[in-house]
């Protein structure tokens, strides 16, 4: 796989109104390159549904359907019955692919049910979570995926708990295929939607979605941020399949000693939205404390079950 | 197909009969014998039905949405608390104009839990888009939703319709009815075509974001849709029964009003009951009629005004209230006369968390309607219990122990 393999069909269309250096518009871009036409995605409530152009316009040259909310799970539920229902009447030939694109608002707090519900029923279809760690889309609220001491304006002096960690509640409910990917690793990206693509059932893909506005960066940073969330090990790359977690690209050279790990703040520097709690005392006890979540973190994917006392 | 069974099993085995292709629902008492009966028959192969047992009555209703949006005949049932869940996806599956059909059982809302009948419910959905029918036999709920289907799918219409039957009275007793073959009722609605389906060739983009500039014409356009759906529900009524030989009504069904003096208006099987009532008031003398509103989405404001414009005195009686008013099929039919005639109407709440009425009752309070002697709205079956007086006792000793006035 190299980067000419990738086709020059466009499926997400310039005109749309995404900010500068929006990673779910890139990332869009790369999953439908993957998918192909024969695609029907369903856009959760989110920046995506702005983006994509207002009506009567729509910058998505695939079937779109915007979901409310908390439906990402059960939306794609209906669809993946109906197209079974356009199969039998023998009114298409290939089944489409269903994408879900969904917010770590509408992933991990408000359509976490409707996620695992269709997860649990085994709906064919893939749920890919634009993790941007903060609701951008109302202005930078905290989500269940914000990390330890990051700023948003419902916590402006800090987080003061640790995210969640949805992928492993996605890998417990023992669905075919769970990956992260990551801006900076496009080709790893690429592959996994299409691994994901070829297998049936429930997939989750997790994208970390740096947002220049709500993370305070310049828009020109996005891959540099991308990138140094991974090396600093705050982004793990790694696929579970066949119940096995696999860690992927720099991850892996991490893990495997081969490239050595970047500290933590130096991610944490590269953004505005940690800046208090850099310069406080609480602060460094929190930067420890993701150093520590990104080590825990490791030792879980890696099959290492925490005893509680 | 003459057959012997509860309500909900009859919508069930219509669901079939119509060709519902996509189920999606979630159980709750008192509708879960549909969903029920309905995974039987597809487990058994006796329906071909894509079933989704979701795990909410959000979920029900959105992948209801999107199921309909990808091109299948879809259907649902739900009952109170569960259709309060749905509330968001009611208005995102008429905002986004699916012909879906759901049956509601019409159930109390809690607390005071209670899983009895009354409409508050389906009237607290009024406002959302979706055309809503009740219910008032067995045979009707048949043949409503057969109708059902050929109403919301009209392109002229394409809004979702609720199908409220009371719960209990309909939902759990067996009655002997008629439930056509998939093969009568295919002459009558023909297999699914829908004006959209999932077309990867053709990309549409359902839902987007809509600014000021045209937000409010998609607004209209609903309620175009409602009034459109006035003469579908009527040529749609009038055309089952030339096919099928029964006759419910079109937006209303009256009895013996051609000739009445006095009116009583109802919904559900509180009309079936205030039948009698009429029987009893014209071997007594009095010029009794009945109008039943079938449709109160559509509201059918030119019948009422029609019907009731010469009559001397109106009762309504509402298995509902909306608090801080009256009972809301009365704000309605009240409206619907406004500068049209001076009759006076008065409302009366009865039946409400299931509790029975009898057409004497009926009888009783609709006389006190037509001699003018009831308030503009009376609460018809109100009576202090023991445990009410437990609890105002207990209410003492709270006041007491916390020195409040």
């Amino acid at each position: 796989m190299d980067f000419k393999s990738i086709p020059e069909d466009e499926l997400f269309l310039p005109g749309n109104v995404a900010c500068q250096g929006c990673p779910s518009s890139l990332g869009l871009r790369i999953a439908l390159k993957a998918l192909g036409r024969n695609t029907v995605l369903l856009v959760v409530a989110s920046c995506t549904s702005v983006l994509q152009g207002s009506y009567p316009f729509s910058a998505i040259d695939v079937p779109l359907i915007n979901v409310a909310f908390a439906t990402g799970g059960a939306s794609a539920s209906g669809v993946a019955a109906g197209i079974k229902v356009l199969k039998n009447r023998g009114e298409i030939s290939k089944e489409p692919t269903v994408l879900v694109w969904a917010g770590d608002g509408g992933t991990y707090d408000i359509g976490i049910q409707s996620l695992s519900g269709a997860a649990e029923r085994e709906e064919n279809f893939i749920y890919l979570c634009y993790n941007n760690e903060m609701y951008s889309n109302t202005g930078t609220q905290r989500s269940g995926a914000t990390p330890l001491g990051a700023w948003t304006t419902t916590t402006p002096a800090g987080k003061a708990q640790q995210r969640k960690d949805i992928a492993q509640i996605m890998i417990a409910h023992r669905i075919p295929y769970v990956a992260t990917v990551s801006l900076a690793y496009p080709l790893d990206f690429y592959t996994k939607i299409l691994k994901a693509k070829n297998k049936e059932g429930t997939r989750y893909i997790e994208l970390l979605a740096p947002c220049p506005p709500g993370w305070k960066f310049p828009s020109s940073k996005l891959i540099q941020v991308s990138r140094m969330a991974v090396q600093s090990g705050m982004w793990l790359l790694y696929e579970h399949e066949d119940g096995e977690t696999r860690f992927n690209a720099v991850t892996k050279r991490i893990i495997d000693g081969k490239v050595r790990k970047r500290p933590v703040k130096d991610y944490l520097e590269m953004q505005g939205r940690f800046s208090k709690v850099l310069s406080s005392e609480e602060g460094k006890e929190a930067e420890q404390r993701l150093e520590d979540e990104v080590s825990e973190s490791i030792r879980r994917l890696k099959g290492w079950v925490p005893e509680y006392t | 197909m003459r057959v012997l069974e509860t309500g909900n099993h009859l919508i069930a085995l219509v669901a079939r009969a119509v060709g519902v292709e996509v189920v999606s629902a979630y159980p709750i008492t008192p509708q879960t014998q549909i969903i029920e009966k309905i995974a039987e028959m597809i487990s058994n192969g006796e329906m071909e039905a894509q079933y989704i047992p979701v795990e909410s009555e959000h979920s029900a209703c959105a992948a209801l949405v999107s199921a309909s949006l990808t091109g299948a005949r879809a259907f649902s049932a739900t009952s109170a608390h569960g259709l309060a869940y749905m509330h968001e996806m009611l208005h995102y599956a008429a905002g986004i104009r699916v012909p879906v059909v759901m049956a509601n059982v019409n159930r109390a809302i809690g607390p005071g839990w209670n899983i009895w009948c009354d409409h508050q419910d389906s009237i607290s959905q009024r406002d959302t888009g979706w055309l809503q029918v009740y219910i008032s036999s067995h045979q009707e709920a048949v043949d409503t939703l057969i109708q059902a289907y050929r109403i919301t799918e009209n392109y002229d219409v394409m809004l979702p319709l609720m199908l409220n039957l009371d719960a209990f009275v309909l939902s759990h007793t067996y009655m002997s009815a008629d439930v056509p073959e998939r093969e009568e009722v295919e002459r009558f609605l023909p297999k699914y075509k829908p004006l959209w389906k999932l077309d990867t060739k053709l990309p549409v983009t359902h839902g987007s974001v809509v600014y000021p500039s045209e937000f409010s014409e998609t607004r209209q356009s609903m309620e175009e849709g409602q009034e459109n759906a006035r003469d579908v529900i009527r040529e749609v009524s009038r055309e089952f029964e030339s096919v099928f030989g029964r006759w419910h009504g079109d937006l209303v069904e009256t009895y013996r009003m051609e000739d009445a003096e006095y009116a009583i208006v109802a919904m559900g099987t509180i009309a079936s009951e205030a039948r009698v009532t009429v029987e009893r008031l014209r071997e007594h003398g009095c010029n009794a009629g009945l109008l039943r509103v079938r449709f109160f989405r559509p509201f059918p404001k030119d019948e009422i005004a029609s019907c009731l414009s010469g009559t001397k005195a109106v009762v309504v009686f509402d298995r509902d209230f909306s608090y801080g008013m009256s009972g809301a099929l009365f704000t309605e039919v009240r409206s619907s006369l406004y500068s049209k005639s001076d009759v006076p109407v008065f409302n009366v709440i009865v039946g409400l968390g299931g509790r029975d009425v009898t057409y004497e009752q009926i009888e009783q309070i609709s006389l006190l309607g037509f001699s003018n002697e009831l308030d503009e709205v009376t609460w018809g079956d109100s009576h202090l219990t023991e445990s009410h007086m437990v609890t105002f006792e207990l209410l003492g000793k709270f006041r007491e122990l916390y020195g409040l006035k």
